[in-house]
């Protein structure tokens, strides 16, 4: 008996190592997203709930501001933005030592012109003579910033970085990719199921050796005939168009195998009862098929949709890499070139392209895993 | 283009379609069943009206690209004069082409291999446990996410920064806070392509994760509670009834992964974009098709290289359908 829980406890233990394992990735970009960008250029996101040491470089302001009093010329301002909640720990005038001086100290400068500084970056900088100068000297400061979420990440990616437009253009190119499919595939496989015709057996056997087919094979031929196509009729060859019918080519054979598996668990005897009562092939597909195939055509929608979602090489091959056409993906791959340092940016915008798939995935998880393994326990 | 105009041209598009099924078969239905002759006319249309667009699809989209891109592996760059065997022999001398095909093999071997063996281990693990369904929820997840999107997630946990530095990437964090030097992962030839297929097992995991969930359902729970009054171990169980059992399904996910590996392009072209040294097939062959204005001969031979990958695959799903068809 204590040998059991012994081994109970283990797997127990193993099955949540595999978990923080395979969570952490994804929650670390979660967490990231939210975070304020300087915080997250400096410290890992998994300090986001301390304070996080910040050392920067400020400039006071120039001659412009200075006000006469007391006998000194005086320069009064502030180094942060409002609300930063940033606290100054320590402070220098030069680069090499950073942390010479504390809150109320005194700091002097070369020229003799003094500066002191309060730990909300107030700072008052005064001279016995006139300051001549359009620029004001530097300030190292190092302060601890609190923890800071914010959607301000969010703002800037969907509408500064054309991520917002990459998310509408990526719903214009998977919804008709999934629909399309849908459509012809679900009587090509009523038809191959449940109509006689000659040759039958041959398509059903080039549909099966399709489903492996890698897309590459398409990729080249199916450019050129775009590119005369578009030449001949003086249309662009890169559109929406022949975006989904390329998808709706790559996902034929998929979509038509896992219909014609469902179709053919179908009572035969239901078919031969609506032709006796004089129902033509249309009225048995539209009263009795697509009520009946409504999971199934669940399962495939989501399959095929996530998978149109989530594509970058057809969008990358088919479509102009223009505002008006880049899909998410394209989007990201992009900024990940342009914008490499900018993690706010990518955890964001990586965040939103991901956000249709996660609700997919946690609304409808039961049609998804029905579809993948309904499609694996054959191919 | 504005939305408003995209709106326009996706719901035309669609309606396109249902617009096709729908009229077509209305003209049948109205013509046809009032005699026999017509009757039977009427059928051998309507097989054509069902088949025709998906059938034209599958011609333009699949099979005549199949043909001529194997046409195209013998022509020039251009596709215009015929070269014989040219392209092959420069693939065979390329070695950006021999690394790619390396690169390729050790994917094939690690990522089909491993993720079989977590989705064994963690499906059998999660079967037993009363929190099993939430932790194959969460490892399943990977699966609904973009290989892009991945690509993001996987390189900020591999990014680096100098040694003074504090380090914002998870790896050289938790390396440095055992004392080693920070590294740049993707940068360090062989081992970055083990980074890259990290990744990948990390996505596909959860696809043998599901499938082996619904296999190890149809093992009858008496065999398993009789193993275990003889006094099995779990681990004695796991190898010596459940792997045996579940051999049909261990090899149609071990296919399913190559096949989806074979064609890999996504993760690498994000990531690094072949440079290092973890160029791959796919990789090469996108990068021909636009490289110096595009070479189709040479892009169509990596294609082909691809396929080969693909036909004792495509070969056994032929047999295999020839045998139920026979039943």
């Amino acid at each position: 008996m204590k040998k059991i829980s012994l081994s109970s406890i283990l797997s127990q233990l193993l099955l949540l190592f595999f978990v923080i394992v395979w969570i952490i990735p994804t929650f670390g970009l979660f967490i990231s997203s939210l975070r304020d960008k300087d915080l997250l250029a400096i410290s890992g996101w998994w300090t986001a709930l301390t304070t996080t040491e910040i050392n920067e470089i400020y400039r006071m302001s120039g001659m412009e501001s200075q006000i006469e009093e007391d006998g000194y010329f005086k320069i009064k301002g502030t180094l942060f933005e409002e609300n930063s909640g940033k606290k100054i720990e320590s402070f220098g005038i030069n680069s090499k030592k950073i942390n010479e001086f504390k809150i109320g100290d005194i700091a002097i400068f070369k020229d003799e012109s003094e500066v002191i500084l309060d730990e909300d970056g107030n700072y008052e900088w005064r001279s016995k003579s006139e300051f001549q100068k359009k620029k004001g000297k530097r300030l190292f400061t190092t302060s601890l910033s609190p923890p800071s979420f914010t959607f301000e990440n969010y703002r800037e990616v969907l509408f500064k970085e054309g991520i917002g437009r990459a998310f509408i253009n990526t719903m214009a190119v998977a919804l008709p990719s999934t629909l399309i499919p849908l459509i012809i595939c679900s009587f090509f496989a009523y038809s191959l199921t449940w109509m006689r015709f000659y040759g039958r057996d041959t398509l059903l056997a080039i549909i099966i050796a399709s489903l492996v087919v890698p897309l590459q094979m398409s990729l080249i031929p199916i450019l050129t005939i775009y590119n005369d196509f578009g030449a001949l009729f003086g249309v662009a060859a890169k559109s929406y168009p022949g975006v989904w019918m390329a998808h709706t080519g790559f996902g034929l054979a998929s979509t038509t195998f896992l219909l014609r598996n469902f179709l053919k668990s179908l009572p035969n005897e239901m078919m031969e009862a609506a032709k006796v009562d004089g129902a033509s092939h249309y009225d048995i597909f539209l009263r009795i098929i697509i009520p009946l195939s409504i999971p199934a055509f669940a399962s495939i929608f989501i399959l095929q949709f996530l998978w149109c979602w989530n594509d970058l090489l057809v969008g990358l091959v088919f479509l102009d890499q223009v505002p008006s056409e880049i899909i998410l993906t394209a989007k990201l791959k992009e900024l990940l070139g342009s914008r490499g340092e900018n993690w706010e940016i990518l955890t964001t915008g990586a965040f939103v392209s991901m956000t249709v798939p996660l609700f997919i995935f946690f609304a409808l998880q039961r049609y998804f895993i029905r579809g993948l393994v309904a499609g694996s326990v054959k191919g | 283009m504005t939305i408003l105009n995209l709106l326009f041209i996706v719901f035309l598009g669609i309606l396109f379609f249902i617009a096709y099924f729908h009229i077509s078969n209305y003209l049948l239905d109205s013509y046809g069943g009032r005699s026999v002759k017509r009757y039977n006319f009427e059928n051998s249309i309507r097989v054509i009206v069902f088949i025709a667009p998906a059938f034209i699809v599958l011609f333009v989209f699949i099979l005549y690209p199949v043909f001529e891109t194997i046409r195209l592996s013998f022509y020039d760059k251009f596709g215009r004069e015929f070269v014989g065997l040219y392209n092959y022999k420069w693939a065979v001398n390329d070695p950006e082409f021999r690394r790619s095909i390396l690169n390729n093999l050790v994917w094939l071997l690690v990522v089909p291999t491993l993720s079989t063996f977590f989705g064994l281990v963690i499906a059998n693990l999660a079967d037993r446990i009363w929190w099993g369904s939430i932790a194959k929820s969460i490892i399943f997840m990977p699966m609904a996410i973009s290989f892009v999107g991945a690509g993001v997630i996987w390189k900020f946990i591999y990014e680096y920064r100098g040694p003074d530095n504090t380090q914002i990437g998870l790896l050289n964090s938790i390396i440095v806070s055992l004392g080693y030097e920070p590294q740049a992962w993707l940068t360090i030839p062989i081992w970055n392509n083990f980074f890259l297929m990290a990744i990948m097992i990390w996505i596909q995991t959860g696809l043998a994760l599901v499938i082996f969930s619904a296999a190890l359902r149809s093992i009858p729970k008496e065999m398993l509670e009789a193993a275990r009054i003889d006094g099995a171990s779990e681990l004695k169980i796991f190898f010596s009834i459940i792997i045996p059992y579940l051999e049909q399904t261990i090899l149609v996910i071990w296919t399913l992964i190559t096949i989806i590996v074979l064609r890999i392009f996504d993760i690498i072209f994000a990531m690094t974009n072949g440079e290092w040294q973890t160029g791959v097939l796919a990789n090469l062959m996108y990068d021909w098709m636009f490289r110096g204005g595009g070479d189709s001969g040479r892009g169509s031979v990596l294609a082909i290289v691809i396929m080969i990958g693909v036909i004792p695959i495509l070969a056994w799903n032929l047999y295999k359908h020839r045998q139920e068809q026979k039943i």
